[in-house]
């Protein structure tokens, strides 16, 4: 088991199947057709991505370095977190962009019952650890535990 | 963070529950990026990067409507990115069916949020807000609560106006409360720069490839440019301010840049020179090489890379009206030339309905329809984003439009040709 501790963002416990991105998530493009056509699983439909493009995101434990694209990018996270179509946590090897800071808080003061961990600054190791479908725990001090 | 007796009072429910809510998201926002107080906005009015109602995303409607219904209205006016859907735009029947069905059917409804909410005037739909055609241009020092990659760094760069990268949503909160935590571009250390880029071609960039390759180079870094103002003429006039406004926009979306220097040319490096440049910087040498490797590096996601361009979309942020004006130029010249009489694929030029309105008023509107252009309001990206249209072949000049859909990117000259001869 290896363990990395970042910084807190939304706080929350919760163990899923890592999905990893290594280049930044573009949160319109992955999100956008999976809300507009009632997919629940939210299947990424950014074809730019190669790591994520047609697979799962919600529930998943998403691990990136960071979100890029459109300023939407927060409202769209928030969006998602509304319908039940988030990651179950958000795991950032970088300091978190101020988009997907966005969706996170959003998501963390205006929902009730939806719960959406989000740790940053987990740094590059992190990154270069995980893989596809490992067990990720996360837990309210901002540890987070790769089996 | 410390705040100030009346924006803890916000925050402590004085002001009612929802406005409390609206001030703690802005204060977490703030304390995740090392802010240490609020700052009151000053700018005379708002950018909002969200002018779609997408059916997607109803929760975020009803977010407004809470606010709303609270009476967390912006203490400002604000304008609003463009419509996503103009009927004289080319589409067909099941483009149509999903734009109207799947996609924006939240768009009447959502336009009269904002009109509660602030909006400047029914036309204030445009991402090239700040054009003096359309009237919210901030002043230098402005202290803005901006969404909308393009218009921030534009509005940071070359107006001087201090905005961080907002998210939407965070836009409006930023205007409901009156102020934005102070980091990042709204402190004197923020707007120093990373890198040097250094450019070294042998003739004028397109503006589109240069900020595509700053982009990707520096990603969220602030550049300050060198050896571009001599191919700007050494000022800031129309050409020049064209020419930022595409290059900012393709380093906003190749990369995550909130601001850059030009020297010679941007206010702050014209006030403060390579003062503004961090004792560690970065150095990045841009030459025709260095152009070309970046314009190959780009993937053609057409299924079939051979396909025959269906439409062609010019404004991605909105042209100008120098652009309007000087494209219809070298349209009809280029007709002419190659013995056509109207462009030989359906294309689009988008411009904000105020400089549209203006660019109607001149001889060139004649000749550019005449040619068979489209003039319209939509934004191109709103338009790619419905899956039918992403199956199109669609050919551009925009760097951003590339970037965030199916659109092929050539170059203005290839562009042209496609436009005037064919032959691709």
């Amino acid at each position: 088991m290896m363990t990395f501790k970042g910084r807190v963002v939304s706080k929350g416990n919760v163990t899923a199947p890592a999905l990893v991105s290594h280049g930044g998530l573009n949160t319109l493009a992955s999100f956008q057709k999976a809300l507009q056509f009632g997919d629940k699983k939210a299947t990424c439909g950014d074809q730019n991505n190669p790591d994520l493009y047609g697979k799962q995101m919600a529930g998943k434990a998403l691990c990136l370095p960071r979100t890029i694209g459109s300023t939407t990018g927060g409202l769209v996270l928030y969006g998602a977190a509304s319908m039940n179509r988030q990651p179950a946590c958000m795991l950032f090897s970088e300091p978190i962009d101020s988009l997907a800071a966005a969706g996170a808080i959003l998501a963390d003061v205006w929902l009730d019952n939806v719960s959406m961990p989000v740790i940053d600054s987990l740094g590059e190791e992190f990154l270069n650890s995980v893989k596809d479908d490992m067990m990720i725990t996360v837990k309210e001090d901002g540890t987070v535990e790769l089996k | 963070m410390k705040l100030t007796e009346e924006q803890q009072a916000i925050l402590d429910g004085k002001k009612g529950e929802t406005l409390a809510k609206v001030m703690e998201t802005m204060v977490r926002y703030g304390e995740l990026f090392g802010a240490d107080s609020m700052e009151k906005i000053t700018g005379e009015y708002n950018h909002l990067v969200t002018s779609f109602g997408l059916k997607a995303l109803k929760p975020v409607y009803d977010l407004l409507d809470k606010l709303i219904e609270a009476g967390a209205v912006s203490q400002q006016k604000f304008s609003a990115d463009p419509r996503p859907m103009d009927k004289n735009v080319p589409s067909n029947f099941i483009q149509n069916f999903v734009f109207n069905n799947f996609m924006y059917t939240r768009q009447e409804e959502y336009e009269k949020q904002l009109e509660k909410l602030g909006l400047m005037d029914k036309d204030a739909f445009t991402c090239t807000c700040y054009m003096d055609e359309v009237g919210n241009t901030p002043k230098k020092g402005d202290v803005l609560s901006w969404s909308e990659s393009s218009a921030v760094v534009y509005a940071n760069s070359v107006l001087g106006a201090r905005c961080n990268r907002n998210s939407g949503i965070i836009d409006i909160m930023g205007s409901i409360v009156g102020y934005v935590p102070k980091f990042g571009f709204l402190t004197d250390e923020g707007r120093k720069a990373k890198w040097i880029v250094e450019i070294k071609t042998t003739k004028i960039p397109e503006a589109q490839l240069l900020g595509s390759a700053v982009g990707m180079k520096v990603m969220e870094d602030v550049p300050y440019i060198v050896g571009l103002d001599k191919w700007l003429g050494g000022k800031l006039d129309d050409n020049a301010k064209t020419y930022l406004k595409d290059f900012g926009a393709a380093t906003a979306s190749n990369g995550a840049v909130g601001l850059y220097h030009v020297e010679g040319i941007t206010p702050e490096a014209v006030e403060q020179g390579r003062a503004l440049i961090n004792e560690d910087a970065q150095v990045y040498v841009i030459d025709d090489a260095e152009i070309k490797r970046v314009y190959d590096s780009y993937p053609v996601i057409w299924k079939n890379k051979d396909a025959k361009p269906k439409l062609c979309f010019m404004g991605c942020p909105h042209m100008s009206l120098e652009q309007l004006k000087s494209w219809t130029v070298k349209i009809d010249d280029g007709l002419k030339k190659a013995g056509n009489s109207k462009v030989l694929i359906p294309t689009v030029f988008t411009a904000a309905p105020g400089v549209i309105a203006e660019f109607k008023k001149t001889d060139y509107y004649a000749k550019l329809i005449n040619a068979g252009v489209i003039l319209s309001y939509i934004c191109p990206l709103m338009y790619m984003n419905n899956p039918m249209s992403e199956k199109m072949p669609v050919i551009t000049s925009s760097n951003k439009l590339r970037t965030y859909t199916s659109a092929r990117f050539y170059t203005d000259d290839e562009i042209l040709e496609q436009l005037t001869k064919g032959g691709r």
